[in-house]
């Protein structure tokens, strides 16, 4: 019984976004604005800035279970912060890198640049990454069994 | 060798231009070597020791001895001197205090890499050609030095000291090394076996900490590891997550700091090769921002807390199995 | 009674062990590591003198997870997590680690009992296997331990060809009866089974001999625990340490623990793991540490197997000489170099 429920309920990804303050999380809030729809999925975490993002909270994402984690950050040059998103451009390069060497695949890692204008770029941007990682199927290679719900 | 350091040593002990040195000594065996602070001439000619088996980097000692009053006289190898370097960089020695005697280095062996090649009960060794013969409680055994050394060792980086106030014996030069080697091995493989082979080595972590506390690069007065209000302490590992999330995050931290002085695989009690994470990070530094090595000059901009504006690639340049 | 089996039966011995009860054995797990795990056909027995870790892992694993709570609205529901183990044979355990045993029951199993550790402890039956060639780190024959005749409830010898097996309590014999010696060719009536393990023991103990911790001597520290509590050598001996746990986490003697508790938002499940006095953490309380130096931390280790355990258990010494913190340690500092700095200190002491 309890395995025909399992099949039966499709799978979906869990999105972890984390996005800037003053660029991205503006482009999400102008998508909702402009009634856009974004997939469910996605949960916004928000953050000061793109830099403030250090590896572990990467990790942690994916020990509490998502399957993709997304960095959203402002346009190279527009930081709040003047030199902010060149760090995390840096960082996140190679941080992705040094995961997929251990086996998280990059498809399940990104890090793009949406401005506080951009609220269709930000619909767009989700759709396709959450369509990447639904391709994947589920991340269970750092996941944390202790932090499964059921 | 050792008699030139022993005398020198003494010398400076004696004319009063430091007021420590800081060596080797060894115990019951001729291979258990620790490293040693002394502070008379006495001590020295009694239990300085310098040979093959003196593999321990000396360079994270200063930090503490360097804050000490007076001055003290210490023998780098040449891949101590990076790291000493990367330590000043970081303001964490206190250069005026420390007297650096540069000294050669033709690889180190562990008294491990001998019991892994089947050679256990051993009462001494000694070079003969470009053997090591042991002497053992089972008969003398033989093995090619080449083999007997350290991985570090064998693909060993530089035989330069990139910093000494004074040398003994010749100076060595950069080397054209196969360090990357095994980094492009794994590169090469699916996602599927990377995760495997990381798997299996990571999990072995016994999170005895030996690699962190013996890393000069890892100097914080408080670990994030050892902070219980960090969110990631943790004392044990108690699963396959916290493994990786320690040398993740440790290899992480080091990186661009990391002079690949190949401490943190020498003593693994478990034997994991955790150089292999901080090779990648420094091959991957060298793609995309331009060759660099951590500790070669004093005061470099480490390559994570530079940037460029334009020239920097974005994160979707990382390839299957990172930036190739 | 010794009983002979020939050694290229050693793999339906081990699958008939298996087949009474759960088996764990030595193999190998790359050139370098070998460690204790369930038999499968086809695991070889590993032929490295010590497993990397110890076989304390067995009754007092490095992670114990203790209970779990749940909170729904105000209430907190307390979930035991305990299950009573299967019974197991541990095969293949050399004289030092069975020797820690004892030393770990003495804390474990005093009042109040460690029921965590009990449940293990009684599951387990121990079949005990001489070393064939000691190595040079050795020195467990310093606290009174025989290489060549381990204890355990069976023990064993593998020499010449043969396999020579003998029980040494109830449960060792009931398993020598279960495992049916003679369908694999064993003599039971071989006279010249017990000449030869003497044989064997005589070769051991000439080996051991020329070994050069041989003749240490672990000194009778009872009655001078504040002197050896201020001697100087802590000082000099600390300030190497690196301060890691590595000589802790392969001892097999180490007891101390810690508690944890990992919150998932949900539910926290509460742990016990392995501490080391080495850590700057360590005994940790809400109004700081007692031991604020690495000197304390150092001092705390050795004292503890050489002055306080031996006070408190009739001069045993927590130590079984099987010689991994001399192998692990980074930099070599180890119970050996601090036995022998305490000795010439007191002897310094006596001439002045």
């Amino acid at each position: 019984m309890q395995m025909t429920k399992q099949t039966e309920e499709k799978w979906e990804p869990k999105i972890i976004a984390f996005c800037c303050n003053w660029c991205s999380y503006s482009g999400a809030d102008l998508a909702g604005t402009n009634r856009l729809t974004y997939p469910a999925n996605v949960k916004i975490i928000r953050v000061p800035c793109s830099c403030r993002i250090n590896p572990s909270f990467v990790l942690r994402a994916f020990q509490r279970g998502a399957d993709g984690v997304i960095i959203c950050g402002c346009h190279p040059g527009d930081c709040h912060y003047s030199t902010g998103n060149y760090h995390t451009r840096r960082r996140m390069t190679l941080l992705f890198s040094l995961l997929d060497y251990l086996g998280i695949e990059k498809e399940r890692t990104r890090v793009e640049w949406v401005s506080a204008a951009e609220g269709q770029r930000f619909v767009d941007v989700m759709d396709d990454f959450v369509a990447q990682v639904t391709k994947l199927g589920p991340c269970r290679r750092l996941e944390d069994l202790r932090c499964r719900t059921n | 060798m050792q008699d030139e350091l022993i005398k020198r040593a003494c010398e400076l002990l004696e004319d009063g231009t430091v007021d420590r040195v800081l060596g080797w000594s060894s115990g019951d065996f001729f291979y258990d070597i620790t490293p040693t602070v002394f502070t008379s001439a006495d001590e020295v000619r009694k239990r300085f020791v310098y040979n093959d088996f003196c593999g321990a980097n000396l360079s994270k000692y200063l930090i503490a001895e360097s804050q000490k009053d007076g001055k003290i006289a210490a023998f780098l190898k040449p891949c101590d001197t990076y790291s000493f370097n990367q330590l000043l960089t970081e303001h964490r020695i206190n250069r005026e205090k420390v007297y650096v005697i540069g000294i050669p280095c033709d690889g180190k062996v562990s008294v491990g890499t001998l019991n892994d090649a089947g050679i256990d009960g051993i009462l001494s060794t000694e070079r003969d050609g470009g053997d090591l013969v042991c002497t053992t409680v089972y008969g003398e055994k033989r093995i090619p030095f080449a083999e007997a050394q350290d991985e570090r060792c064998i693909n060993c980086k530089s035989r330069k000291h990139v910093v000494y106030d004074e040398l003994i014996g010749e100076e060595g030069e950069v080397l054209d090394s196969h360090r990357f080697d095994e980094v492009e091995k794994l590169e090469a493989m699916t996602p599927e076996e990377r995760f495997a082979f990381w798997q299996g080595e990571l999990s072995r972590c016994i999170r005895c900490n030996a690699c962190r506390n013996v890393c000069p690069a890892c100097n914080c007065d408080l670990c994030v590891f050892d902070n219980p209000k960090s969110g990631v302490f943790s004392k044990a590992a108690s699963n396959d997550f916290e493994d990786a999330n320690f040398h993740i995050i440790r290899a992480f931290h080091v990186a661009g700091r990391c002079t690949d002085c190949g401490e943190c695989s020498r003593v693994c009690p478990e034997h994991i090769p955790l150089h292999l994470l901080n090779r990648k990070l420094i091959k991957d530094i060298n793609t995309l921002y331009g060759t660099y090595q951590a500790g070669e000059t004093e005061g470099q901009m480490s390559p994570l807390s530079a940037f460029t504006e334009d020239g920097d690639a974005e994160p979707s340049i990382v390839q299957k199995g990172g930036i190739r | 009674m010794i009983v002979k089996v020939a050694e290229q039966k050693l793999p339906e011995l081990l699958t008939a062990a298996a087949g009474v009860e759960k088996l764990y054995i030595p193999v190998d797990k790359s050139d370098k590591v070998s460690v204790f795990e369930e038999y499968a056909p086809g695991k070889t027995l590993s032929r490295k003198l010590n497993t990397l870790r110890s076989a304390k892992d067995f009754f007092f694993p490095q992670v114990q997870p203790m209970a779990k709570f749940r909170m729904e609205g105000k209430k907190i529901e307390v979930i035991d997590t305990r299950e009573e183990p299967q019974d197991f044979i541990i095969f293949g355990v050399r004289a030092c680690d069975v020797r820690s045993f004892d030393i770990l029951d003495r804390v474990f199993l005093a009042d109040p009992v460690d029921t965590y550790y009990e449940s293990r402890r009684k599951h387990a039956t121990i079949v005990s296997w001489a070393c064939a060639e000691p190595s040079e780190t050795c020195f467990c024959h310093s606290f009174g331990i025989d290489a060549a005749a381990p204890e355990g409830d069976a023990r064993m010898w593998i020499a010449g060809g043969w396999i020579y097996l003998e029980d040494l309590t109830e449960k060792g014999a009931e398993l020598l009866k279960a495992l049916d010696l003679p369908a694999l060719g064993a003599d039971t009536s071989d006279e010249d089974a017990e000449k030869e393990v003497k044989a064997e023991q005589d070769r051991i103990h000439s080996i051991q001999e020329k070994l050069p911790l041989y003749s240490l001597k672990p000194a009778d520290n009872r009655q001078k625990e504040l002197e050896i509590f201020n001697s100087p050598v802590w000082k000099e001996f600390s300030d190497k340490c690196l301060g890691c746990g590595s000589c802790t986490f392969v001892c097999p003697t180490c007891q101390c623990f810690d508690i944890e508790d990992f919150n998932d938002g949900h539910t926290i499940e509460r742990y016990r793991c392995w501490d080391s006095c080495m850590y700057k953490d360590f005994t940790m309380m809400a109004a700081g540490t007692p031991r604020k130096t690495q000197l304390e931390r150092f001092r705390q280790r050795f004292m503890h197997k050489l002055v306080y355990y031996p006070i408190k258990n009739d001069g045993i010494y927590s130590c079984v000489g099987c010689g991994r913190c001399l192998r692990r340690c980074p930099i070599h500092m180890n119970i050996v170099k601090v036995m022998k700095a305490l000795e010439e200190d007191a002897q310094c002491e006596k001439k002045n």
